[in-house]
């Protein structure tokens, strides 16, 4: 169908019932797709008051008005409400989905709902269906998705799978959903909201087509964003080592956290830098579909699996958060280590980088006695992979009271066994940015809890002053930016080459432009409609906890100021009560 | 004349902009199929990537098959095609030995690639080119004709490239 009208086509199926429908839903010029669409489709069809557990509340994977037409705009924004906070949340991957959405003639899905036993939903552009499928439950990941390519086997290579394995089918906290072979929805449970849909899978069919609109300014500016791309050094770094090229940069500047945090920088690095994974384990780069980047690093990992020569081999993706979650926050040093332990994670279904930190927490808090084997099971030591995947097992599975308690975050475990001062959680657990005040702020009150929201790991490295105003204009002003990214839907390493005015410049070749004119406004409308969602859900800045361990870490800069990160805090904490009464205000 | 070949799949990491170039600026259809060369996963994303294209028969049962003359031979290999003489029948999908030619669920059409190299410099890591047919063993060829060998057969040496006949009749 060609590109027409100022409504986004959303499919919305409900589990419960199995009634689904096709919603021609208004207004693309305001909400503008991706994260606005999702937080719009929330705002109209979500229920803030009640509890994220709430199977009526809506899962939600929308794309871009770009999606699929321009180079990068490759990612799904996942809208949900998080079992891990219960507020309002996204998650964004990318794979095969985006173009499978587009191609199958959706903007969004909305799915709603319980279904009565474990299912897989099917949809494609002349198809939906959903099927029982009890058989995998408990299955993991890998598992699952072999016996899912029976369904949408004629659009072999043009589909997407994403698919839950036993933590999400368990309800942890953190669990992801995986989408294709190597990308997931991770961090604030995706995959467990999933499970609670008894959702085991989506596949989405990339089975039709679209009208291009005459004349040649769609492949004119196509050409020219494509060879910004690929033409110049913009991307080289995301394609050759990849992100895990900043193991190495990180831990120079004594901002890579090793073991729970308790330093920042470590001589054992050269083990699982990036260079090492590149040199000795690096099997090939892959892409996203509608990506000529490649930045998908996979890597080989050899596992002999009993005496004399018996090896297996498999094919593990790896970038710079799992290394650091899974490497140096648990105090492995070796890069075949880092990689069986991330090759579990994903079969279990686990977000990577919550699952690495939270062991970590463990580890530490089993070698300073604050838990022991009675809780545990078994011992946790940093440095011991064999530990840490009897642990994962037990964490995705709930082999215990305290396994189960630790599932629902470190915090929620340290404030029953102790050592919440430890905890590397902030808003949730932490990603791999040791960098200092502004960032521990923003990620501690970032929507998405996350380095991905603003880039305050930048502003720490940057700054020569302690400004706060500056500091927290700088992280409004980048979230805004970030976010009409988010709203096309492009992948993030793409922002240098969709600044605004490039962005309006590709809606307007495509016939959008209402949507192109109204972008600068709209985008704002959109950051302040999600953390209206947010707070509505549930979120207060001020209960937000930094845990002590933050306070003790020692940069390049020296030891954290915490009266200047405070004032920090405060500061952001007004704009975003600012931001969120001036909405109401107008609305 | 040249013909378009994927002689480095091995390198390909599936973000499928040759297809995509192709949909956009041959057949004016944004999709994963209305393109003349069609990127598969080799059976799971881990096992890499295959590209489906014309291999350049000369002759070409596509064209043989045609019965409107909406497919005609190409020189060097492939096939013209004017698609105003289509009728949509797909005899020429059914005629083709490496399914090449997409016939498509929605516009009714055959999609084949006609060799015009547009994809390949949307390519960014050169596994496809634009390049001479491999000089044809043309004894070994008749031979495979006669013990019914339905290996592609590659064109006659010799030919060049004609750029007036690059391009497709739409």
């Amino acid at each position: 169908m060609p590109i027409e009208g100022t409504a986004s086509r959303v499919l919305h199926v409900d589990l419960e019932s199995g009634a689904s429908r096709v919603l021609l839903f208004e207004g693309r010029p305001h909400h503008l797709g991706g994260s606005g669409l999702a937080a719009a489709l929330y705002d109209a069809y979500g229920l803030p008051e009640s509890p994220a557990s709430d199977p009526r509340q809506p899962l939600i994977f929308a794309i871009g008005p770009l999606s699929g037409f321009f180079p990068l705009m490759s990612k799904v924004v996942c809208g949900f409400r998080s079992p891990y906070t219960g507020e309002w949340a996204e998650s964004h991957a990318g794979g095969r989905l985006a173009l499978s959405l587009r191609f199958a003639g959706y903007d969004a899905l909305m799915i709603t709902g319980r279904a009565r036993t474990l299912s897989c939903l099917v949809v494609g552009s002349r198809r939906l269906e959903i099927h029982d499928v009890h058989y995998l439950r408990g299955q993991d990941v890998f598992t699952s998705g072999k016996y899912l390519r029976r369904y949408g086997k004629e659009s072999s290579g043009h589909r997407s799978t994403v698919r839950i394995g036993p933590a999400g089918e368990r309800g942890v906290t953190f669990a992801c959903a995986n989408v294709d072979s190597f990308r997931h929805f991770g961090r604030l449970g995706a995959g467990a909201v999933m499970g609670g849909k008894n959702l085991k899978a989506l596949v989405v069919t990339g089975d039709s087509g679209i009208e291009l609109p005459e004349g040649r300014d769609y492949p004119k500016l196509y050409k020219e964003v494509y060879q910004s791309v690929t033409g110049t050094d913009m991307m080289q770094k995301y394609h050759d080592l990849g992100t895990a090229e900043n193991l190495l940069v990180l831990n120079e500047l004594k901002a890579l956290p090793w073991r729970n945090l308790q330093a920042t920088t470590d001589p054992a690095i050269d083990g699982i830098s990036g260079e090492r994974f590149a040199e000795q384990l690096l099997l090939r780069q892959t892409a996203c579909a509608g990506c000529p980047v490649g930045c998908i690093h996979i890597g080989l990992l050899r596992q002999q699996f009993a005496r004399d020569h018996e090896f297996l081999y498999k094919q593990v993706s790896y970038d710079y958060e799992p290394i650091f979650a899974q490497g140096s926050m648990l105090g492995l040093t070796n890069a075949s280590d880092v990689l069986a332990l991330l090759d579990e994670t994903e079969k279990l279904g686990l977000d990577c980088m919550s699952a690495g930190v939270a062991l970590a927490w463990v580890a530490e808090a089993f070698e300073k006695g604050v838990v022991t084997e009675k809780e545990t099971l078994g011992p946790v030591h940093f440095g011991n992979v064999a530990t840490f995947v009897a642990a994962l097992h037990h964490l995705a599975n709930g082999t215990s009271e305290f396994w189960q308690a630790l599932g629902k975050g470190v915090l929620y475990a340290a404030d029953i066994y102790g050592g919440a001062d430890f905890a590397c959680v902030l808003g949730q657990e932490m990603a791999g940015y040791a960098t200092g005040e502004v960032y521990f702020v923003s990620q501690a009150l970032g929507f998405r809890h996350s380095h991905l929201d603003s880039g305050g790991y930048a502003y720490d490295q940057s700054a020569k002053d302690k400004d706060v105003d500056k500091a927290v204009r700088h992280l409004l002003d980048d979230e805004y930016k970030r976010l009409t990214i988010n709203c096309m839907v492009a992948c993030l390493f793409a922002r240098k080459a969709y600044p605004p005015e490039r962005l309006q410049e590709a809606l307007a070749s495509l016939g959008m432009r209402a949507e192109a004119d109204a972008l600068p406004e709209s985008g704002r409308a959109m950051q302040a409609l999600r953390w209206s969602l947010k707070f509505r859900t549930g979120f207060r800045p001020e209960n937000v906890r930094i845990p002590k361990r933050f306070t003790e870490v020692v940069t390049w800069k020296g030891p954290m100021d915490v009266d200047y990160m405070d004032a920090v805090r405060q500061a952001y904490t007004s704009e975003l009560y600012r931001m969120v009464v001036d909405a109401a205000r107008e609305a | 004349m040249k013909i378009l070949k994927a002689n480095r799949m091995e390198r390909c990491i599936g973000c499928h902009a040759c297809s995509l170039a192709c949909a956009r600026l041959v057949h004016k259809r944004l999709s994963w199929v209305t393109a003349g060369i069609r990127i598969t996963s080799a059976g799971g994303l881990s096992t890499g990537f295959e590209a489906r294209l014309c291999l350049a028969c000369d002759p070409a049962p596509c064209a043989q098959a045609c019965p409107t003359g909406a497919y005609a031979q190409r020189k060097g290999g492939g096939v013209k095609v004017d698609r105003s003489l289509c009728i949509r029948c797909g005899r020429c999908a059914e005629a083709c030995p490496v399914d090449a030619v997409h016939m498509d669920g929605e516009t009714g059409l055959p999609y084949v690639c006609i060799h015009c190299g547009r994809c390949v410099a949307f390519c960014p890591h050169e596994c496809i080119e634009l390049a001479d047919q491999p000089v044809a063993d043309a004894a070994s060829d008749e031979a495979g004709r006669e013990t019914g060998d339905d290996k592609t057969l590659p064109r006659k040496a010799g030919q060049v490239n004609d750029a007036s006949e690059v391009g497709h009749a739409d």
